[in-house]
C-alpha cells in the first residue's frame, strides 16, 4: 500500500517539473527542475529495488550534470528572448520533428504489442546473483574482483583526460607571483625585521 | 591467488602504468626534463617490450581476470610491435618539439599511456577490455593531436580527431550493446558460441555498428574522413606515432574481435571486410593523387596500406592472418621511415617543409636523404627488389589460396594507381629542377633512425623473413 502511494507521488511530480522544465521562462529555473525530476526518478529508482541506479542518479546527474548545467546557463549570457524569436519560422521544422517522433511512438507501441524480443541468454557460466545480496554488494564484487583491472584502467584513463586538460590550457604567466614554500619557510626573522633606535623628531627612514 | 596469477600475466601493462605514473610525478619536481622523461620512458617501453619477447618466446596462452584478457603469442607480437614503434616516435620526437615550443614531459606519458591502451586493446577477449583499451589509446591520442597548441593545425587536428573519435566510439558501443543484448554476454567466447547456433538480424545490426567503429579507428574506407586532415595538422613525430603503433592495435583488435566473437560465422561479416578492403585500397590511391603536402600523401598512403591489410582479413583463414601480420611490421617499417624523411626536411632557417615543391631536385643538394626517401616509396609502392614487395606477396597469395581471386586482381590493379604518386614523389626528387630549400639535417638522431629503416626496407630486409614467417606464423595459430 504505501509503495503503491509513494510510486503515485513520486510519478506525478517527474510528470510535473518534467513539464516545468519546459515551461519555466528562467532558464536557471528550468534547471532546478530538471534536479527535481532527477531525484524523484531515484526514488522510483528505490522503490523498483535498484538501489545502486538510484544513488547513481542522484550522484552523477544531480550532482555533475545538472551542477555543470547551472554553471552553463548561469556563466553564459544568453538571450532567451532572441532565441525564441525565430519561432514562426521554424514551426514547419518543428512540426515535421513532432510528427517523426509521433510516428516513432507509434511504432514502438506497436512493437511492444507484437510481443518480446528474443534476447540472448547469459550462458551457464555467467554469474548469477542470488536475491539475498543487496545489489550494491554484487556489483561492488564483481567491480572490484573479475573487473579489478578495468575498474584501475578505467582510473588511468580520467589521469589521461586530467593530463590532457592540463597540457592543453595550462599557461605560465609572468605576471603571477606563485608561492615558494621552502623560502618562506626558510626565511628568518632577522632577515625581514630590524630594530631601530629611533630618534624623536627626526622622521623615519623606509 | 587467481589474482596474482592474471597480474603476472599483464606484466608488461603494470610496468608500463608504473612507469608513466613516477614519470609525471618526476615531472611535476622537475622542470624542463622532456628529453630527460623522453629516455625513460624509451626505458620503459624496452622493459615491457622485454618481458613480451620472453612471453612470447615461451609461446603459452593463458587468460587473465576470469577472460577478460589473454596472454597469448597474436598479443605478444602486437605488443612487441607496437612498443618498438612507440618508442621510435618517442626518439625522433624532441628535436620537432623543442622547435615548436612544445618538448614539455607530458608528451611521452601520454605515449606510454597510450601504449597501456594499445596494449590492453590486443590482448582484449572481451567488449568491456576492448572498450578500455581502445578509449585509453583514444583519449591520449586527441591530446597527443593537439599538443602543439599554439599551432593552429594542430589544434583543428585534434578537435576533429576528439569529435569523430567520439562519434566512433558512440556507433562500436551502440553495437557492443545489441551484440551483449543478443548474444547474452560480453565475452568473445561466449559471443563465439551464440553465434553459432542462429544469427538474427539484431546480431547483424550490433556486427555492423562495431565494425564500423573499428574501421574509423583505423581509417579504413568509408570512414577515412578524417586521416587526412589529423595527419596533415598533427606534430609530426605525432603523426608518425599515429601511423604506426595505433594502427597495428586497432588492426589486431579487429583480427581478434572477427576471429574469435564472430568467426563460426564467417559469411556474415566477410563481404563488409571485403567491401571495406577494396574502397581503401581505392580511395587511398585515387585520392593520394592530387595532394601537394607530403603528409597528407602519407596518410592517403597509410588508408591504401590498411586496404591491403584487410584482404588478409578478408580471407579468413590462419594463412591471411599471418600474412597481414607480415605486411603490418614492413608497413610499420616503411611508414616510420617514411616520416623520420619528413623530419629531415628543414630548410635554412631551421623551418620544417612539407610541400611537394619545397622537395624538387632533392637528390642533387641531399643526396642520401634522396635515396633513403626513394626507398621508403617504392617500398610502399610494392615494387619487387625492395622488402613492402614481399608484404603485398604474402598478402595476395593468400588471397588467392582462400579463393578471392577477384578481390586479389582488383587490389593488384589498384596498387598500380597507387603506383603512381610514390614515383611521383622519386621523380620531383630526381629529375625536376633544385629548388634547393632544403638544408644539411643536424640530427643525428633523425639521419640514424632514417638510415637504419631505409636498410630494413632495401632488399636486406629479405634476411629477416625466415624470422618473420615462424613468429607471424606462431602469432596467427593462437587466434584459432
Amino acid at each position: 500500500m504505501i509503495q503503491l502511494v509513494s510510486f503515485y507521488i513520486f510519478a506525478s511530480i517527474v510528470i510535473a517539473s518534467a513539464a516545468m522544465v519546459i515551461f519555466a521562462r528562467n532558464p536557471v529555473h528550468s534547471v532546478l527542475w530538471l534536479i527535481v525530476a532527477f531525484f524523484n526518478a531515484a526514488g522510483l529508482m528505490v522503490l523498483i529495488g535498484a538501489e545502486f541506479i538510484a544513488m547513481l542518479l542522484v550522484i552523477v546527474y544531480v550532482g555533475a550534470v545538472a551542477v555543470l548545467f547551472l554553471f552553463v546557463v548561469m556563466m553564459l549570457d544568453i538571450d532567451f528572448a532572441e532565441l525564441r524569436a525565430g519561432f514562426v519560422k521554424n514551426v514547419p521544422l518543428g512540426l515535421l520533428l513532432a510528427v517523426v517522433l509521433a510516428a516513432e511512438l507509434v511504432l514502438g507501441i506497436g512493437a511492444y504489442q507484437a510481443g518480446a524480443v528474443a534476447l540472448g541468454t547469459p550462458e551457464a557460466g555467467a554469474a548469477t546473483v542470488s536475491a539475498a545480496v543487496p545489489n550494491i554488494e554484487a556489483i561492488g564484487g564483481l567491480l572490484y574482483s573479475k573487473y579489478v583491472f578495468m575498474f584501475e584502467t578505467a582510473g588511468l584513463i580520467l589521469l589521461v583526460a586530467m593530463v590532457g586538460a592540463i597540457v592543453l590550457t595550462h599557461r605560465k604567466s609572468h605576471g603571477t607571483r606563485g608561492q615558494s614554500i621552502s623560502s618562506q619557510v626558510q626565511r628568518r626573522p632577522e632577515d625581514a625585521t630590524r630594530n631601530v633606535n629611533q630618534p624623536v623628531g627626526q622622521g623615519i627612514e623606509l | 591467488m587467481e589474482l596474482n596469477a592474471s597480474l603476472s600475466l599483464v606484466r608488461p601493462e603494470i610496468i608500463l602504468s608504473f612507469s608513466a605514473l613516477a614519470l609525471l610525478l618526476l615531472a611535476a619536481w622537475k622542470d624542463q626534463a622532456g628529453r630527460l622523461i623522453s629516455i625513460l620512458a624509451v626505458a620503459a617501453l624496452g622493459a615491457a617490450a622485454a618481458f613480451t619477447a620472453s612471453a612470447l618466446g615461451s609461446g603459452a596462452s593463458a587468460p587473465a581476470f576470469d577472460g577478460l584478457m589473454v596472454n597469448d603469442a597474436f598479443g605478444n607480437f602486437s605488443k612487441l610491435l607496437i612498443y618498438i614503434a612507440a618508442a621510435v616516435s618517442l626518439t625522433i620526437a624532441p628535436r620537432f618539439l623543442e622547435k615548436a615550443g612544445a618538448m614539455r614531459a607530458e608528451y611521452p606519458v601520454l605515449i606510454v599511456l597510450s601504449c597501456i591502451g594499445m596494449g590492453i586493446m590486443v590482448s582484449a577477449t572481451d567488449l568491456i577490455s576492448l572498450y578500455i583499451g581502445l578509449e585509453l589509446q583514444s583519449l591520449s591520442a586527441y591530446v597527443l593531436a593537439s599538443f602543439v597548441r599554439s599551432d593552429g593545425r594542430s589544434a583543428e587536428a585534434g578537435l576533429k580527431y576528439f569529435v569523430l573519435g567520439g562519434l566512433a566510439s558512440g556507433m562500436l558501443l551502440f553495437g557492443a550493446s545489441l551484440v551483449y543484448g543478443f548474444a547474452g554476454s560480453t565475452s568473445f567466447a561466449a559471443i563465439g558460441l551464440a553465434m553459432d547456433k542462429e544469427v538474427g538480424l539484431g546480431l547483424i545490426f550490433g556486427i555492423v555498428f562495431i565494425l564500423s567503429g573499428l574501421a574509423f579507428k583505423i581509417s579504413a574506407a568509408p570512414f577515412h574522413m578524417w586521416t587526412p586532415d589529423v595527419y596533415e595538422g598533427a606534430p609530426t613525430p605525432v603523426t608518425a606515432f599515429f601511423a604506426s603503433a595505433p594502427k597495428v592495435a586497432a588492426i589486431a583488435l579487429l583480427m581478434r574481435v572477427v576471429l574469435e566473437a564472430f568467426g563460426s560465422q564467417v559469411l556474415v561479416w566477410q563481404q563488409i571486410i571485403i567491401a571495406v578492403a577494396l574502397m581503401s585500397i581505392i580511395i587511398g590511391a585515387v585520392g593520394a593523387i592530387g595532394q601537394q603536402n607530403l603528409k597528407r600523401l602519407m596518410a592517403y598512403s597509410s588508408i591504401n596500406n590498411v586496404g591491403f591489410i584487410l584482404i588478409g582479413l578478408a580471407t579468413g583463414t590462419e594463412q591471411g592472418i599471418a600474412a597481414m601480420l607480415v605486411y603490418l611490421t614492413i608497413y610499420v617499417a616503411m611508414t616510420l621511415g617514411g616520416f623520420v624523411c619528413l623530419m629531415q626536411l628543414k630548410d635554412k632557417d631551421g623551418n620544417y617543409r612539407e610541400e611537394f615543391a619545397d622537395i624538387a631536385g632533392l637528390s642533387k643538394t641531399r643526396p642520401a636523404l634522396a635515396a633513403a626517401f626513394a626507398i621508403f616509396m617504392f617500398s610502399l609502392a610494392g615494387i619487387p627488389p625492395l622488402f613492402g614487395f614481399w608484404g603485398k606477396l604474402v598478402v595476395f597469395n593468400a588471397a588467392v589460396a582462400a579463393g578471392l581471386l577477384p578481390l586479389a586482381v582488383i587490389g593488384i590493379a589498384a596498387s598500380v594507381i597507387g603506383a603512381f604518386y610514390y614515383l611521383k614523389v622519386v621523380k620531383v626528387m630526381y629529375f625536376d629542377d633544385a629548388a634547393d630549400v632544403i638544408a644539411d639535417s643536424d640530427d643525428k638522431v633523425l639521419v640514424w633512425t632514417g638510415g637504419i629503416l631505409a636498410a630494413a626496407n632495401s632488399p636486406l630486409g629479405y634476411f629477416a623473413i625466415p624470422v618473420l614467417g615462424v613468429w607471424t606464423a606462431v602469432a596467427a595459430k593462437a587466434l584459432f
